[in-house]
């Protein structure tokens, strides 16, 4: 599949990527990761790592890691094509689904499918709350950190960003 | 017909202004929808309301910009907490439909909410709200990372911002739950942790969860609700 510029076949697997990533991001980025570096070798390893650590530390979806590396495979127009290519699909079929949702939101089936999910989507984000904790806390500081983010936000009605900024300075200082 | 459920006297005051205020709630699946906000006797249900398509953008772009480590918790403060343009309970119906689907969880949830507020228009609107700001910021990150070619100092905050970022998520689930707990309700709270379990401590994969224990706890309701 591999051809002299690499934004074709990043935008395939952009496409692909989006397609399954039923659930969210953190389920593909291992899929991402392979495909980029070790099947297609369009990034190195630091690249990568330096792109992750990039599209979590800014604002927005961390999804949008695709229009970083399309950006750095296509510039503009790869970084453009690569971020349709993620969203596009995937908005229209929701779109879709979400207007069937509405029209049948009277109906037993659908009631019982939304009262059905519900329950399991709490579960899985409490899952990911708990490996993404497991994953970043690896001091007393950082434990702290954590605890101190969810109090704030779960208690008070202060704005958590504070709490980020606060770790994110700490963390500069190697504290953390 | 169809504009039933947007009904919102203040949103619509323009268009409006001449229609009798009506203080009739409408039923809606996750709460009530006041129609008109005048009485202060109404305190005591939620009320939510319907924005326009310039409030759309504007919210998912604060939602955007705030997103730091994962933007889901910053959805639940903007449109639960801050705005009220969804009830606790839609929120969590919601978020269920978005991440059952394919693609970014919270690109489908502005598609979701953005087409019942405003149809189609509402859904683009909401998703550019939410991704334009971003993906230019990435364009100029993207072009100073390959200037320098460096991200290796990013690990020192990046280590400080991820610790804090588990903890808005470690709230948002605790925020998604109590409404289970409060209501005692045993066989959702069940799935919530069977769930919890699989995915955080078996390790199982996340797609087995979602299609062995969603139509699992689908089945049950059903069976349930009959």
């Amino acid at each position: 599949m591999r051809d002299d510029s690499p934004i074709g076949g990043f935008i395939l697997t952009a496409l692909f990527v989006s397609v399954v990533a039923v659930g969210g991001v953190n389920a593909v980025l291992p899929e991402l990761h392979r495909q980029v570096v070790d099947i297609n070798h369009w990034l190195t390893d630091k690249q990568f790592a330096d792109m992750f650590a990039i599209a979590n530390a800014s604002p927005g979806p961390n999804m949008l890691i695709i229009t970083l590396i399309g950006w750095s495979l296509g510039g503009f127009y790869g970084a453009i094509v690569s971020t349709l290519a993620l969203c596009t699909p995937t908005c229209a079929l929701t779109y879709l689904v979400a207007q069937a949702w509405e029209k049948f939101k009277d109906a037993p089936w659908r009631i019982a499918v939304q009262a059905g999910l519900v329950p399991v989507t709490v579960g899985l984000i409490a899952a990911s709350a708990y490996l993404l904790a497991r994953a970043a806390d690896h001091s007393m500081m950082a434990y702290a950190m954590t605890a101190a983010t969810a109090g704030i936000s779960y208690f008070t009605r202060i704005n958590p960003l504070w709490a980020m900024a606060a770790a994110a300075a700490l963390g500069h200082a190697g504290l953390v | 017909m169809k504009d039933g459920g947007r009904g919102n006297g203040f949103r619509f005051r323009k268009a409006r202004a001449h229609a009798p205020h009506p203080t009739v709630l409408e039923r809606k699946p996750g709460g009530f929808i006041i129609s008109k906000m005048s009485d202060s006797t109404v305190e005591t249900l939620e009320q939510t309301s319907v924005p326009t398509l310039p409030e759309i953008f504007l919210g998912f772009l604060g939602i955007a910009l705030s997103g730091f480590g994962g933007v889901m918790p910053w959805a639940q403060r903007m449109l639960v907490e801050k705005k009220k343009w969804l009830t606790p309970e839609k929120f969590a119906e919601d978020v269920a439909l978005a991440q059952f689907l394919p693609g970014p969880n919270i690109v489908n949830l502005s598609i979701v909410v953005g087409s019942r507020w405003r149809g189609a228009l509402g859904s683009l609107v909401a998703c550019i709200g939410l991704i334009g700001a971003p993906v230019a910021l990435m364009m100029i990150l993207g072009a100073l990372y390959a200037r320098y070619g460096d991200a290796a100092w990013l690990s020192g905050p990046l280590a400080g911002l991820s610790a804090s970022a588990a903890g808005l998520v470690i709230a948002m689930a605790a925020k998604l739950a109590a409404p289970l707990f409060r209501g005692k309700r045993i066989m959702a709270i069940s799935f919530a942790i069977l769930s919890f379990i699989a995915v955080g401590f078996l390790r199982v994969p996340l797609y087995w969860v979602l299609f062995v224990f969603g139509p699992l706890s689908v089945a049950a309701f059903w069976w349930r609700l009959r």
